[in-house]
């Protein structure tokens, strides 16, 4: 357990990272190490590696890893941002923030009890930490391809939930989860497009005709 | 049969995307919600074996979910070709397609019984339905796909992230981890508490999401104000009856383990939020597209009111689900037609619409006389079946709320309605004539039927098929 709980640390110090960097390309990397280091966590938290879970660990360190980041690369580049200027929360606020959420979700996964095979890992807790980390970046920033990375971080989160019931799951409903996350930011991605060329700019807070008076 | 329900629709999807001709094209619609509509009584009638291991599986409460998706459906598809054509400078192709795609996917999520692959037809119908938001392709529709999908994706998520601890109920408590329903309502009892609980109330926010609850509805008015009408009706009769039958699946697994009473406090929490919210939207409203949207969020918070009360309550929200969906379609393609003779969905510029498109016009204010629970039509019935039960139980704050809301939604609904169908019609607008054409107005006049005769009698059958998927009696 010593290597997956080194690795779930490195999982909550990459939601700070990202929480506070102001520029987005650090922002994407953040994310893709993120994609890389839970590649890894699935094939340590399982003590008996079959050909299912190393599939599974290539597959979602490659899309996480390197797929999306280079997405959004691609994006950012056509986009010409380079900043996130003026969040909607600054970036000492929203650490501090992340410090409370990640805080709550230690205190609320002590209530929930772990199945033997579980015992003192820290598996629920970073899931709920990153969970939340992925909502704070999405609602705290304006620009569309920082919204893209707090929804990829949200998955994230989920996505270790999931390597808890990876054993007692079947393959497809996982595969089912890397599938669709691969499309909704495929289609998140097309619609960045179109942002891009009506507006000239990636700032979500151009996104203000449609409020209530 | 049911592999048929899910594939037949997005083959004619396949051959929509194929056709070079986009006047073609558009009639491929009413011939996938005809194909649809029989596959679906077939369905129904003949009680159709379970399909994909257990997978795919059609039981009450699907069959009438199932039932009012696809009459839902049919009638959109015939207004669809005509709407088309009057937008023939639009290319239609992904809009077609989506439209086609979509009764296959919401169908997929009504029969399945597997919360995963439920999960993941969910999602699909995220996917499908945000082209059509973008029909426009207006900087307006941009922003709304924008919120729509973002908002959505996260309400997806988190169902995602309530269903994986719903396994780990399973898992914690050495049973065997299955997502089929079956499997988890015969071992509910048994399943671990704080899991289930932590489960529940995120797939309820989840799927909240998805069907439009304060305080998780901020994509709706945008999503149907700057959708075309047809989509709009969709959206608010049939999408958010597939998000309101994943709530139901969940709460169902609360029920049978015993854990109910607490279910059923938040949905009656949430249920009044919403209509509060709505509520406090609707007065002063000047966009009336957004006014339906805002109606809708109203009525989806009657809908988990109805069922947190329970007992009759629950035959009253799943009847409610019928009225609600038919006046909706009544409403939005009424408005549609409205908001393209005028060309602005601004109430300021809208007036006397009862002189420029008398047709449409008159019906926008039947479908609106309706929505607000007037008798003799739909939601009166189920609104006062509702309402009842909440009385006859001593729940006088929820009552007192439940009638306050309904009152001042009636007053703010009232003012923008009707300062839109009276006056005089602006002098630059002349009395269109292509705008109000048989096949724009006959499926609207069915809605209303719909919504009327549902009022006036319940065929027993379909009494029975509501109560069965209630799951109570005769009162």
């Amino acid at each position: 357990m010593g290597f997956a709980s080194t690795l779930l640390v490195i999982v909550l110090l990459l939601n700070f990272f990202m929480l506070g960097a102001s520029r987005v390309r650090a922002v994407i990397n953040g994310s893709a190490m993120q994609g890389v280091v839970l590649g890894l966590l699935a094939v340590s938290v399982h003590a008996h590696l079959d050909l299912e879970i190393v599939l599974i660990a290539l597959v979602a360190g490659l899309v996480k890893g390197l797929l999306i980041p280079r997405m959004l690369m691609k994006a950012m580049r056509g986009g010409a941002i380079r900043r996130e200027v003026e969040p909607l929360v600054g970036f000492m606020p929203s650490l501090l923030l992340c410090a409370v959420t990640t805080g709550g979700a230690l205190v609320f996964s002590s209530t929930l009890p772990l199945a033997p095979q579980h015992a003192g890992s820290l598996l629920v807790p970073t899931s709920l930490a990153t969970v939340l980390a992925g909502f704070l970046l999405l609602i705290t920033r304006r620009k569309a391809i920082t919204q893209v990375v707090g929804y990829l971080v949200l998955e994230n989160g989920i996505y270790v939930m999931g390597l808890m019931l990876l054993e007692a799951m079947p393959f497809l409903v996982e595969v089912g989860v890397l599938l669709d996350l691969f499309v909704a930011i495929f289609v998140m991605g097309i619609i960045i497009n179109h942002i891009n060329r009506e507006f000239s700019s990636l700032d979500t807070s151009r996104l203000t005709a449609l409020r209530e008076e | 049969m049911l592999l048929a329900l899910i594939l037949v629709t997005p083959a004619l999807a396949g051959l929509a995307f194929a056709l070079p001709s986009g006047k073609d094209r558009a009639w491929l619609l009413p011939l996938g919600g005809a194909l649809n509509l029989f596959l679906a009584l077939a369905a129904i009638f003949f009680d159709a074996a379970p399909a994909a291991e257990g997978w795919l599986a059609l039981d009450p409460l699907g069959k009438l979910f199932l039932g009012f998706g696809a009459v839902l459906f049919a009638l959109l598809s015939i207004y669809a070709p005509a709407y088309l054509h009057l937008r023939a400078e639009r290319p239609n192709r992904v809009m077609v397609a989506c439209l086609l795609v979509f009764p296959g996917i919401t169908n997929a999520v009504l029969l399945s019984h597997h919360l995963g692959l439920m999960w993941v037809a969910l999602e699909a119908s995220t996917l499908a339905t945000a082209p059509m938001i973008y029909f426009n392709r207006n900087a307006r529709s941009l922003e709304a796909v924008w919120k729509y999908l973002l908002i959505g994706s996260v309400g997806i998520a988190l169902a995602l992230l309530g269903s994986l601890f719903l396994a780990y109920a399973e898992l914690h408590e050495n049973l065997v981890a299955s997502l089929r329903l079956e499997d988890l309502e015969r071992i509910a009892p048994s399943l671990s508490r704080p899991w289930l609980r932590t489960a529940f109330v995120l797939t309820f926010i989840g799927y909240g999401t998805k069907m439009g609850l304060a305080p998780m509805h901020t994509w709706k008015p945008d999503a149907y104000g700057e959708a075309p009408g047809l989509v709009g009706a969709l959206l608010a009769g049939s999408m958010t009856s597939c998000a309101f039958l994943a709530v139901l699946r969940f709460f169902h697994l609360c029920v049978a383990a015993g854990e109910a009473a607490f279910a059923r406090e938040l949905m009656v929490g949430f249920g009044l939020l919403s209509m509060g919210v709505a509520a406090a939207f609707m007065v002063k409203q000047h966009d009336y597209k957004r006014l339906l949207a805002y109606s809708s969020v109203e009525h989806m918070g009657i809908l988990v009111l109805g069922m947190g009360l329970g007992g009759n309550a629950t035959f009253g929200s799943l009847l409610h689900l019928l009225n609600n969906g038919m006046t909706k379609g009544v409403l939005f393609l009424s408005a549609a037609n409205i908001h393209r003779a005028y060309a602005t969905k601004s109430v300021e510029e809208t007036r006397g619409a009862l002189r420029l498109v008398p047709w449409s016009a008159s019906l926008f204010l039947l479908g609106f006389i309706a929505i607000t629970g007037s008798p003799p039509f739909g939601p009166f019935v189920s609104e006062f079946t509702i309402l009842e039960v909440a009385v006859r139980e001593g729940r006088y704050v929820v009552t007192a709320l439940f009638l306050t809301f309904l009152l001042i939604i009636f007053v703010g609904m009232s003012s923008t309605v009707l300062s839109v169908v009276q006056g005089k019609p602006p002098a630059h607008l002349e009395r269109p004539h292509r705008q109000e054409s048989f096949l724009l107005l006959a499926p609207i006049v069915i809605f209303l039927a719909c919504s009327l005769g549902l009022g006036l009698y319940l065929p027993p059958p379909l009494e029975a098929l509501l109560r069965e998927a209630a799951g109570v009696g005769v009162p």
